[in-house]
């Protein structure tokens, strides 16, 4: 007992100061010094031409047209953000799907058929992974080139462009591995359409 | 192929080349050496000391360490839950969020005082940036300090002789806070902002889709839907779907996003800011920040082993500890990265799908983002439940059979493999006594640690640190497995679904903090039971640390002879280590049998 009452009002002092410390001095530190130095990051990476805000170069959209590169899988979920109209906003989320059940093998092969369909140049070609599977976050912006090249031929097709010029698009929007080695080599899926639509230059 | 396993083998060199300096610099604040951040930081702790009248030159004793942590974290319990319960009425809500129910404002409490960061909820929608910053933020620091300054009374336990006293709880943490925590992290949010990660104030930003999307009146997307986006009709092979609603602009939730994130990966807390935590492009954009975070994840737990061989001042133990940790986390993340990379049969439909690593990362893609592949999901997920860290950059459940058993099987084993920050290495220790006892009555010599005499007292203490976990998730998964209302959280079925909570309740147990997220932890009995198990395997350890330490300071030291059973060699590294996993493997078997296992052999049937 004497042993509480003795550690009890540092015990208080201590975390309030570290409330402080860490809460409030630190957290504020650190959001004055992005604001500063990286405004566009610190905010979402918003692609912004011409005063309308085209998305952010960093979360996915779905994209079902013909013309348009397709993305991963989305789970769209409309019902957790509305705008200040009550008009519902667009937001994903994980499948969390085990992927080792019938249900999954049945789910997958339907998304085969969907895209095979779509691409009827690419026929014999194994569809790249990323095109059948959702993402972690259900919002990733990127494909790999693996999957960018298999929708090649339908974009140009759809756009009266030819193959090189969609393969030029998708080279700019490219980004390699961090110093060659670490993660992935990626295409921005959103930058792409945005070029495609003469949006992006 | 070559250039992934370069990509694993990188990043255990980086963390090895990064942890050996930093556990020096530990070493020196914790001893109240001079640092080159002394002159710039010494004055910052002696003004706390000022300020809360701590006196700097306190010895508790073991009790009073213990209560002083209680207390402590039972404050920090208070604060937390009244400020998620009022969260709606204070300011730094621009985002309008309600108060939460009193569960789940438990088990967030809960989870974020025992450096947990289990998540029953998706913070972007939940929680305002006020709650965020000044209660989630905050004990992320401060938890992580808890478990480092148990692990320095503990080894003053060891360093000391014939003494009373371990040290002050206050000072330590305002030493591990102010020395250690808040440079490190200070310097890693402005990185990661710079990467991408949001860092924010202003409310949730929206922007307008390329495509818009048709959705039912109950919010389910409309497949092929003919949108007339100027006379707001849906229709589907030219029939009116009634009700439709078109969808035009999408999201962007921000908040102070990069500050949070940098302590949650540097102290093993693991919550994140967004639901998804570190898979969300806007908390881990690209493969630089993913590395930031990744490695911070083990950085100071590793640095740790480095600063305990420094501070006992037998560098070789230290090593010994780390090896037979590393030994640990090499196998778990090969197995992992094997698993993930080779896919299951369902997903690679007889070749119809190409989950070749060619100009892709290939193998199993679901659930993991496209800029982090195979190789950065894997290494994320051995480190992330190695360490009692919690963060993930890709859904564990959807990782295969295999791959999801091997991230479990780490937790269980008691999370000490580099573990959480110091309570991994107090945990480690426990089972190094466990260890020389075992040996020491295989040979028939009195059992000896760093020239103290491990005695009946120590053992009881040390069983109790080594079975807390084990016993925490058994009973508890046992319990829920028999109520029938625990089935409506899954979201999968079948064997996959019972390891959807085992998972569960061995993330709450080991305070790891991860989760099958298909699994729903937001009902009333989930949110008291996951926290009552992640109080308990939280405090006991610590309890059982404190005690063991405070009987070992006050012993004599005795000589090292021919007699005493060296504990730096290659024979202690492989008895700890199967040690370890002996008590792991055993305790969890057959549960792992009717989880993953049986779902793999069910996959490949």
């Amino acid at each position: 007992m004497r042993v509480i009452k003795s550690a009890l009002p540092k015990a208080i002092m201590i975390f309030l100061i570290f409330t402080v410390i860490c809460g409030v001095v630190y957290t504020g530190i650190v959001t004055g010094a992005a604001q500063l130095i990286f405004p566009n990051q610190s905010n979402g990476s918003i692609i912004e031409v011409e005063g309308k805000k085209y998305g952010s170069a960093l979360l996915g959209q779905q994209y079902t047209d013909q013309s348009h590169m397709w993305g991963r899988i989305m789970n769209i979920d409309v019902t957790t953000y509305k705008d200040e109209n009550g008009k519902s906003l667009m937001y994903a989320s994980p499948s969390n799907l085990s992927p080792a059940s019938e249900k999954y093998k049945e789910l997958i092969s339907k998304r085969v058929d969907m895209i095979k369909k779509a691409n009827p140049d690419m026929e014999d070609t194994a569809i790249p992974v990323d095109l059948v599977t959702c993402s972690g976050s259900g919002l990733d912006p990127h494909i790999s080139p693996a999957a960018a090249e298999y929708q090649v031929a339908r974009i140009a097709d759809a756009n009266n462009l030819s193959k090189d010029s969609v393969r030029a698009i998708i080279e700019k929007c490219t980004e390699g591995k961090f110093l060659w080695v670490f993660g992935e080599n990626t295409v921005n899926v959103l930058k792409v359409n945005l070029m495609i639509d003469g949006i992006l230059k | 192929m070559t250039g992934t396993i370069l990509q694993y083998v990188f990043y255990l060199a980086v963390l090895v080349i990064l942890a050996v300096p930093l556990g020096a610099y530990i070493g020196k604040v914790m001893n109240g050496e001079k640092t080159f951040l002394s002159k710039l930081l010494n004055p910052c702790e002696k003004l706390v000391y000022k300020v809360t009248r701590v006196k700097s030159d306190e010895q508790m004793t073991w009790k009073k360490y213990a209560v002083s942590v209680i207390l402590f974290s039972g404050i920090g319990f208070i604060f937390l839950f009244l400020l998620q319960l009022l969260q709606g009425v204070l300011p730094g809500n621009p985002q309008g969020l309600s108060g939460v129910s009193w569960d789940l404002s438990f088990n967030t409490a809960v989870s974020f005082i025992t450096n947990t960061n289990w998540q029953a909820y998706s913070g972007e929608s939940t929680l305002s940036y006020l709650t965020q910053a000044v209660g989630l933020t905050v004990q992320n620091f401060v938890s992580a300090a808890t478990g480092i300054a148990v692990l320095f009374a503990l080894i003053r336990g060891f360093i000391k002789v014939k003494a009373n006293g371990l040290g002050s709880f206050w000072v330590d943490i305002t030493r591990i806070i102010i020395h250690i925590l808040l440079p490190i992290n200070l310097v890693l949010a402005i990185c990661l902002a710079g990467g991408g990660v949001v860092q924010s104030f202003k409310p949730a930003e929206t922007v307008s889709l390329v495509e818009p999307i048709a959705v039912t009146a109950d919010g389910t997307a409309i497949e092929d839907a003919v949108i007339d986006e100027k006379n707001n009709i849906v229709t589907v092979n030219g029939e009116i779907v009634m009700g439709a609603e078109i969808i035009t602009e999408q999201v962007v939730p921000l908040g102070a996003a990069a500050s949070q994130v940098a302590i949650k990966q540097t102290g093993t807390n693991g919550g994140g800011f967004y639901g998804v935590n570190s898979a969300h492009p806007l908390e881990n954009p690209n493969p630089w920040t993913n590395i930031l975070e990744m490695l911070s994840i083990l950085l100071i737990p590793a640095a740790l082993c480095f600063t305990f061989g420094r501070n006992v001042k037998n560098r070789r133990q230290g090593l010994a500890i780390f090896t037979a940790m590393f030994i640990c986390l090499a196998l778990a993340l090969g197995s992992i990265a094997v698993s993930e990379q080779v896919a299951t049969p369902q997903l690679s439909q007889n070749g119809a799908v190409n989950i070749l690593a060619e100009n892709q990362a290939g193998g199993n893609m679901e659930g993991k983002e496209t800029r982090f592949g195979i190789a950065s999901s894997s290494t994320w997920t051995a480190f992330t439940t190695a360490a009692s860290n919690g963060s993930v950059n890709a859904m564990h459940d959807s990782y295969t059979p295999m791959g999801g058993m091997v991230a479990m099987l780490l937790i269980q084993l008691g999370e000490v493999v580099f573990g959480g920050v110091g309570c991994g290495l107090y945990g480690m220790l426990a089972f190094a006594i466990l260890t020389v006892f075992i040996a020491g009555l295989m040979v028939g010599r009195t059992p000896e640690f760093l020239g103290k005499k491990i005695e009946p007292f120590e053992m009881k203490w040390a069983v109790l640190v080594c079975l807390a976990t084990p016993i925490a998730i058994l009973v508890s998964s046992g319990i829920a497995a028999a109520i029938p209302s625990v089935a409506d959280s899954l979201n999968n079925s079948g064997a996959h679904g019972f390891s959807e909570m085992l998972y569960a309740f061995s993330s709450a147990g080991g305070n790891n903090g991860s989760a099958f997220a298909g699994f729903n932890g937001n009902t009333v009995f989930l949110n008291v039971t996951l926290g009552i198990v992640m109080l308990f395997s939280r405090f006991l350890p610590i309890i059982g640390t404190l005690a063991i330490a405070g009987s070992l300071a006050g012993k004599k030291r005795i000589a090292t002879t021919a007699g005493t059973l060296s504990t730096t060699n290659g024979l202690f590294v492989f008895l700890l280590v199967f040690v370890v996993i002996l008590i792991g493997a055993l305790s969890f078997f057959p549960a792992l049998a009717l989880g993953p296992i049986a779902e793999f052999f069910s996959s490949i049937a």
